[in-house]
């Protein structure tokens, strides 16, 4: 199993640097998780995070065009705040899993 | 002899390939038909979520993919579709209404999968910075000018433009 060590914690990771546990997750950890694909978090951010998080707990499974129709961020925003992948880069950053959706 | 022949052996496993990444696909999509429509959709739309960049090229009955009368109203073939509900006599699924039932019936189905219709669908590659263009060929052909189509087409272009679209290392090209 792999980890990350963050502020004297051990945090567990999948092969591809997705958490296991959600609730090990902190806004201080997503800073960290957002400096290394060089996204600085912004309010914005943090809303569409915060967004996931509690959707992915709701147990929904989690698409582009419904965080584009969360009332947050529309999908070019949503692009805009996480470049290169942003339903993909935004769940690594909210501390969720993978999303599996195709559309 | 084992020996070089050994040697050899690794030497052939010694190079280690370098994974290649898709940095690009300009996706084709020259038929009108529901199905292949929504499947060039899909692998542009979702080269975008991946961080691939993504173009479409629409041509001949493609066409009514992005036009603003028929994207929505797109059909399914059930005529000459041997996939299409086997065992189904080709003189039944020719009925009229038939066709336009069966479509309803497919639509309903991607509804529940919160499957976008098509005009959403291209809005939402345009929004992740997809790029749409016409042929100009079969616009021409089909008398279809740029207001006939849905704001999000770009532009009416050339086969040597769609190439220049495919510019790049890492560029694949799908033809559906």
């Amino acid at each position: 199993m792999e980890t990350l060590e963050f502020n004297n914690k051990t945090i567990a990771i999948n092969e591809e640097g997705y958490l296991k546990d959600p609730s090990q997750w902190s806004t201080e950890l997503a800073h960290q998780l957002a400096k290394d694909v060089n996204i600085n978090l912004t309010d914005k951010h943090f809303q569409v995070l915060n967004w996931l998080r509690a959707k992915q707990a709701e147990g929904v499974a989690l698409s582009i065009r419904k965080v584009g129709n969360s009332g947050i961020v529309d999908i070019k925003e949503f692009y805009q705040l996480f470049p290169g992948g942003p339903l993909k880069i935004s769940s690594k950053i909210a501390g969720i899993p993978k999303p599996v959706s195709c559309i | 002899m084992n020996d070089t022949l050994e040697k050899d052996q690794t030497k052939i496993q010694e190079p280690k390939e370098k994974k290649a990444k898709v940095k690009k696909v300009l996706v084709i999509c020259s038929k009108g038909k529901i199905e292949d429509v929504y499947a060039a959709l899909v692998m542009a739309n979702g080269a975008l979520m991946e961080g691939i960049e993504a173009k479409m090229f629409f041509t001949f009955f493609g066409l009514e993919a992005i036009t603003k009368r028929h994207a929505d109203h797109l059909h399914t073939a059930t005529v000459g579709n041997p996939a299409f509900m086997p065992g189904m006599p080709t003189m039944v699924a020719g009925l009229p209404g038939f066709e336009a039932f069966a479509s309803y019936m497919m639509k309903k189905e991607m509804d529940k999968l919160d499957m976008p219709h098509v005009s959403e669908f291209l809005q939402m590659i345009d929004a992740g910075g997809g790029e749409i263009y016409a042929c100009k060929l079969a616009a021409d052909m089909f008398h279809l000018k740029k207001e006939d189509f849905v704001p999000e087409v770009k532009g009416i272009i050339t086969v040597g433009d769609m190439y220049a679209l495919a510019d790049g290392e890492g560029t694949q090209i799908i033809f559906i």
